[in-house]
């Protein structure tokens, strides 16, 4: 074992060592960093915070959506197998206009979990260009605007202040 | 033959409309059939069999082989979930409980109900990690081997679907019965490790007020949480029944959140992160939401309120003449325990009180039962519960000055996630069958 492997593992044994007496726990948890856990932390917060660079327009959008994801959400995002994405608020009762309050939102489940039989293949630029086309086809942004992590959290939503919470008043 | 039990007749008089007897009678067997006896019930004894009742086959062969592992009764075959996807198309898949062939409260594991984005992940044990960072003092991850050297704590909990009995929002009552309605609950015993152990050992940051809980599933199925909530009564369970936990409830962990709404108990558990305001994750913004006026939409309602269903009878359960019958239901609260369950046999018009089986616990599936008499004339069952909170289970009517009236007809798979808990009736008519209809 090198002298780094073993001071690190020194230290890692006091820190389990101080967890475990402050509060009488097992502290069988091994340490992480951050760093470790970059993979795994995909979630977007609502003010764009955790978003990755790249970039991606409704035109750049079209291609891919036709390509990856018309099979079930159906032509310009209407009268496919599976959600709408792209219906007018009006004619159908649960619209991305309606019921997404933060533009992010799009971006984070596109990203961890589409397309339904590849999840996670998507580049951050595709990402980017297939939020931007829901967006636009949704008409909350331009056909050219381009997403970014600096545009995708500013992108007023039409219902961003019709969501009330229930918690804590109602729990 | 054995001779046939006359009429059923009771010596206790019935405590409300078209037959309702006194939950008391069923303390004591005794005294319900005492003054049948005298009727004639169970006059066999006198009665001359012209024939002896033969030997079954099953009686004269050795039994069958034991294996490893057992299997219901082959004549239990309709016991069954009912499936949406059973094709496994790129859509969700739904299995709802038979709650009308069960009974007790505990949901065998292959009868838990299941909503699964993408059906449930392949996870190896040996390689599950659960890491849990963010505003902590010291991010922390934790294998299979570590967690089971924890304490651990074994709770009986129901898991509800935020959509569950959303059939019950269409403006005409659907004609199906307690699975395609009320499936979408299930109540196990989970063993696991208090969420709050964990948390002492990376340490908190003030500034935390929520946490992200993520599965390791395809779709990173993921949930905002309050801090409050990791800290009361939160579990990483690891046990379901006994048993380590069925793939599609979660295998190798889930978390569970008792009493909160069953997209909140993520399965697969794989990252708790801690922050200070929720993500606005697709499953808070576009599910498990309510619209309840024009542009105004509920968001993190999470305990799932005060709700019981009668199982038996119910549509499918068709019952064979008049006589004695036991009314039997489910009642449950995200919110404590069940204090009180009503009964109704004419629509609502006259309640008994009914019994529940012991122990009742909190936020866990309880078991109502009252005697009845039926005469063999229409009638109308409903049942309402109470919880220990003080909470009443909503008519129809009552609800919906709260929230407006549905304004659609769902198809009977489909979920609005809206927490529908309204009284639920069962008019059965003088053939003994039971239909679905609005009381």
């Amino acid at each position: 074992m090198s002298m780094a492997k073993r001071l690190a593992l020194a230290v890692s044994l006091v820190l389990v060592a101080s967890a475990a007496i402050a509060a009488d726990t097992p502290g069988l948890g091994k340490p992480v960093s951050e760093a470790d856990l970059a993979l795994w932390d995909m979630s977007i917060g609502p003010d764009g915070k955790g978003l990755p660079a790249g970039s991606g327009t409704p035109t750049q959008g079209a291609a891919i959506y036709a390509q990856k994801c018309e099979a079930c959400h159906g032509k310009d995002g209407v009268g496919g197998t599976n959600a709408a994405l792209a219906n007018a608020p009006g004619k159908s009762e649960r619209t991305m206009a309606l019921y997404v309050p933060n533009a992010t939102t799009i971006f984070d489940f596109t990203r961890r979990a589409m397309p339904w039989p590849q999840p996670k293949t998507l580049t951050n630029d595709e990402v980017y260009a297939l939020t931007a086309f829901i967006l636009a086809r949704n008409k909350v942004i331009g056909e050219n605007e381009a997403m970014n992590a600096e545009t995708l959290p500013k992108v007023a939503m039409p219902n961003r202040n019709g969501f009330v919470s229930r918690y804590p008043e109602k729990h | 033959m054995i001779s046939k039990p006359k009429k059923f007749a009771s010596p206790i008089p019935d405590v409300a409309g078209n037959g309702l007897i006194d939950r008391r009678a069923l303390l004591g067997r005794g005294m319900l059939f005492a003054g049948a006896a005298a009727t004639g019930v169970g006059s066999s004894s006198t009665g001359a069999a012209a024939e002896a009742l033969p030997v079954d086959p099953w009686s004269m062969v050795p039994g069958e082989r034991i294996t490893p592992y057992g299997t219901p009764s082959k004549y239990e075959s309709k016991v069954v979930r009912t499936l949406t996807n059973p094709n496994h198309e790129p859509r969700t898949s739904n299995a709802r409980t038979p709650h009308h062939l069960l009974e007790g409260t505990i949901t065998p594991n292959g009868l838990h109900f299941v909503v699964a984005r993408t059906g449930f992940p392949d996870i190896d044990p040996a390689k599950h990690l659960l890491a849990i960072h963010g505003l902590v003092k010291q991010p922390l991850v934790f294998d299979l081997d570590a967690l089971a050297r924890y304490p651990k704590v074994t709770r009986v909990n129901f898991v509800e679907c935020g959509g569950n009995s959303a059939p019950l929002f269409n403006k005409d009552p659907v004609q199906a019965n307690v699975q395609a309605i009320h499936g979408l609950v299930s109540c196990s015993e989970w063993t696991g490790v208090r969420l709050s152990t964990l948390l002492e050992e990376t340490g908190i940051d003030p500034k935390a007020k929520w946490l992200l809980a993520e599965g390791a599933d395809g779709p990173s199925m993921n949930r905002s949480i309050p801090i409050a909530k990791a800290l009361d009564d939160a579990m990483i369970a690891l046990y379901q029944n006994g048993e380590r936990i069925a793939p599609a409830q979660g295998y190798p962990m889930r978390l569970l959140v008792p009493g909160y709404e069953g997209n909140m108990n993520v399965k697969w558990l794989h990252r708790i992160k801690l922050i200070e305001e929720p993500v606005m994750a697709i499953n808070e913004t576009m599910q498990y939401t309510y619209r309840v006026a024009g542009p105004k939409i509920w968001q993190f309602f999470f305990p799932m309120e005060v709700k019981s269903f009668v199982t038996h009878p119910s549509p499918g359960l068709t019952l064979k003449g008049p006589g004695y019958y036991e009314i039997a239901g489910l009642a449950y609260s995200g919110n404590g325990r069940i204090a009180k369950v009503m009964v109704s046999a004419d629509g609502g018009k006259s309640w008994a009180q009914a019994a529940l089986d012991a122990p009742v616990l909190a936020k866990a599936l309880t078991r109502f039962r009252l005697p009845w008499r039926w005469d063999g004339q229409p009638v109308v069952l409903q049942s309402r519960a109470w919880d220990e909170a003080g909470n009443v289970q909503p008519t129809r009517a009552e609800m919906f000055a709260e929230r407006g009236e549905p304004k659609v007809n769902v198809p009977v798979t489909a979920f609005p996630m809206g927490h529908m808990n309204v009284i639920t009736s069962w008019a059965i008519d003088n053939k003994g069958e039971a239909k679905h209809v609005y009381g």
